[in-house]
């Protein structure tokens, strides 16, 4: 197994935090993990993004030409990596804010009203969880027992009491994504 | 009475301390370092600190006081040696730590360690010698070299418009709250070295109480320097040195 | 079962550092490496090993704060990134010239002058050329994982007091802000002051006590005879170390026709851009510096008989693809391939260089 991920949308999205869960999730079933945040000044510009690798074998470059998976929260990280995503691969996307959407045939395509059922909730800080929700629902490389021990190591002791909610919005999320296009 | 009969311990006026080596000094006649040194290294033994103190000498004339004293040492690059002790004396607080430097050393090239030292409050012994001028390097303007004197780098006399104010560094050093002791002393004669060897005493008494930075600065002659006889530039140093850097207690708490 | 823990690279020298039994930690703070001292002042050493955390006032003290805690013959060690680097060079320079024991950790970023913030691998002459003045050498160690960033720590602390001379972690941002597992070793002591004046006694300041004579740590040697003596001693003890501790690692070596050399994250991009070129057939292979200095020169002269060629590549305008070239003493062609400004090739990239040098 190895899944490679980026996950792009605006600072304050949860971009960074999410990804850093998934990596701990993955850790907690002792596989090979690597977390890189955006780098190179064509990366900039209001928008964060970090690339996620998970692997059964050792992680070799943490650059990748193409990803598996594209997790996209904004209409800039949709332009730009959209076509980075492999042949046969999977697109997440949250439709909030979006005017041009994902048009590729050759990749799954998925989206996510996560402001949307962020808002139900009534917790605008979940949302990055109901994102991850949507990605564990399709791809369900760690298992939920993971992400909570992810969730523990990740978040800081005085914060753990937020867990239970964050479990919630994983399901949540879980529940709420939907099927757009299927290759 | 031959020689036998004089030389008895009962007879005994003056011993040198067995802290100082027998190595015989480089300084030039009439210097400064000398004194300062035996002073240092005369408190080392009457506090029986001998196995507790490191030394870290500077770059310039004293670069070499290694050589003199029985303890243990470091040589600092140029102007760093507070850098040494603030590193040396948190690593081993229990021993005393003091640096040895210059005008040069201390209040050019090192102004920033000196400052930030003392503002810490290292519980360290700062020992500085001014004497207005490079000796090592021969004779080359300091920081603290006054309005009007001559060295190989002011032919014509340190000119404020050209190269500034003489800096009155220990003034500055007892403005900041890390410092307990600040002082300024000489040792042109017998009467001022045991005044400075208290000042010294005193200071390494901080520094077992952990009271805080203590600061000495010995106003120095450097009769090579100046181009004067060891009995001429003590009286140049009294006539011209103390009116600009007097001495006293800046800061004793 | 050994813990685990997601950290980036730059928070876990932090810990390599407590966990190895460091004494003292100088620094100054310079992006991209502040997360050390950051991370070194939210544990608390002194809490718990003793270790001292101090925030200097400059580079250059800090370095010099390192000095004199080597001088003492504790475990002390700085870290910067490339300008603070060039202002420690003086000191690094009176550390080799004195035999003094320390790590110096280096996360480069690009120059000249302020540069960028972005990594790079421009500082390679200065690490393993020397930086300062004089003739010395430093033992030059390139991670290229979180969990080498933590490993290096206490191994360049071993190499340091086993040869009295300072060892530098060269990295850069990449390496620095990735996160990846680590698996964390369980906390070694501090040594006792007792211990370091028994193991260390007969150079270091720790006390003139009345069995020695008082130590004295310089690197002043005025008689000509001692000055020269000193370097000789010196270039000695580098020429054992290029015999004893070259450190490099090989992949698909074997049946290589055409090499990439690349050390640190480089290495991480070569490392999948030779697996694609496996995956086409193509008989490429990596050889990974660990050491920067002493170089694996044996190694690349070893595999030199059945390559075409090698192509070294760097975040620089071609560094240590001298001392490829120098190694193979132009018997075979040697390329360089680099890019600058923070722009990290994609494996990709470079697979297509290769293969226009490769298959012309």
């Amino acid at each position: 197994m190895k899944e490679e991920i980026i996950i792009a949308g605006f600072g304050g999205q949860g971009v960074l935090s999410m990804g850093k869960i998934l990596a701990y999730s993955g850790i907690m079933q002792d596989q090979e993990v690597t977390w890189m945040p955006s780098y190179g000044p064509e990366m900039r510009g209001g928008t964060a993004n970090v690339t996620v690798i998970l692997s059964d074998k050792r992680i070799s470059s943490p650059i990748v030409n193409a990803y598996d998976t594209a997790i996209i929260l904004n209409q800039q990280s949709l332009d730009k990596f959209e076509p980075m995503v492999k042949k046969g691969g999977m697109l997440i996307y949250d439709p909030n804010g979006i005017t041009r959407h994902p048009v590729r045939k050759d990749i799954n395509i998925y989206s996510i009203e996560a402001v949307e059922e962020a808002a139900k909730l009534g917790n605008a800080k979940a949302y990055n969880m109901i994102v991850l929700g949507a990605f564990l629902q399709l791809k369900p490389i760690v298992i939920m027992e993971n992400v909570v021990k992810g969730l523990k190591e990740s978040i800081p002791e005085r914060h753990h009491h937020l867990i239970p909610m964050n479990e919630l919005a994983i399901e949540v999320g879980k529940q709420a994504v939907k099927e757009k296009h299927k290759v | 009475m031959d020689l036998k009969d004089i030389i008895k311990p009962e007879n005994l006026v003056y011993k040198r301390t067995k802290v100082l080596t027998d190595n015989v000094m480089h300084y030039c006649p009439g210097c400064s370092h000398g004194t300062v040194h035996k002073l240092i290294a005369e408190v080392i033994e009457e506090m029986d600190i001998q196995d507790k103190t490191i030394g870290i000498s500077p770059v310039g004339c004293a670069v070499f006081a290694y050589n003199y004293m029985h303890i243990d040492w470091q040589q600092a690059a140029h102007g760093r040696a507070p850098a040494l002790a603030t590193a040396t004396k948190r690593l081993y607080p229990d021993k005393y730590i003091f640096t040895y430097q210059g005008d040069g050393d201390l209040a050019s090239i090192g102004t920033a360690e000196i400052m930030h030292a003392c503002n810490r409050g290292e519980n360290i012994v700062v020992i500085f010698i001014n004497n207005a001028i490079y000796g090592m390097t021969g004779g080359q303007m300091a920081p603290t070299t006054l309005l009007g004197m001559v060295t190989s780098t002011t032919p014509y006399g340190r000119q404020a418009d050209i190269n500034g104010y003489p800096l009155k560094i220990t003034e500055l050093i007892a403005q900041l709250e890390g410092t307990c002791y600040v002082t300024r002393q000489s040792v042109q004669n017998a009467a001022a070295a045991r005044k400075t060897k208290k000042a010294i005493r005193k200071a390494f008494e901080n520094s077992k109480q952990m009271k805080g930075t203590s600061f000495v600065e010995v106003v120095s002659s450097c009769s090579s320097g100046w181009k004067l006889t060891p009995t001429q530039a003590n009286e140049w140093m009294e006539e011209n040195m103390f009116p600009f850097y007097p001495l006293g207690d800046l800061k004793d708490i | 079962m050994a813990e685990k823990v997601l950290k980036k690279g730059n928070e876990v020298i932090a810990l390599g550092a407590i966990h190895c039994g460091c004494d003292g930690y100088f620094g100054y703070p310079i992006t991209p490496q502040s997360e050390v001292m950051e991370t070194l002042m939210e544990e608390k050493p002194w809490e718990t090993t003793g270790m001292v955390v101090l925030q200097a006032e400059s580079e250059i003290a800090s370095v010099n704060m390192v000095y004199g805690g080597a001088c003492c013959g504790k475990k002390v060690m700085t870290s910067s990134s490339s300008p603070g680097l060039s202002l420690m060079c003086e000191g690094l320079s009176y550390l080799a010239g004195s035999e003094l024991p320390c790590v110096l950790v280096n996360v480069v970023r690009g120059g000249p002058g302020l540069g960028t913030i972005q990594p790079s691998q421009g500082d390679y002459f200065q690490a393993v050329k020397g930086g300062g003045h004089g003739d010395y050498k430093i033992i030059v160690l390139a991670p290229f994982s979180a969990q080498e960033m933590y490993d290096f720590v206490g191994t360049g602390f071993d190499l340091a007091f086993q040869y009295r001379m300072p060892v530098m972690i060269l990295t850069d941002g990449m390496i620095g802000q990735m996160m990846e597992k680590v698996e964390l070793r369980p906390q070694q002591p501090r040594l006792s002051d007792n211990e370091i004046a028994k193991r260390y006694g007969s150079w270091a300041t720790t006390g003139k006590t009345p069995d020695r004579k008082g130590n004295t740590v310089t690197s002043l040697a005025l008689d000509p005879k001692v000055h020269e003596t000193l370097n000789h001693r010196l270039q000695a003890k580098y020429r054992e170390i290029e015999e004893k501790e070259v450190r490099f690692e090989t992949l698909y070596c074997k049946d290589a026709e055409y090499l990439l050399v690349a050390y640190g994250s480089m290495a991480r991009i070569c490392e999948s851009t030779v697996e694609s070129a496996r995956a086409q057939g193509l008989k490429v292979g990596l050889l990974r510096p660990i050491t920067l200095f002493p170089f694996p020169v044996k190694e690349i002269q070893r595999l030199m008989p059945q390559l075409k060629g090698i192509l070294s590549v760097e975040l620089s305008t071609g560094q240590m693809v001298e001392d490829i070239r120098l190694s193979v003493e132009g018997k075979i062609p040697v390329d360089f391939y680099g890019r600058l400004g923070g722009v990290i090739p994609t494996p990709e990239e470079v697979l297509e260089v290769c293969m226009s040098h490769y298959i012309k």
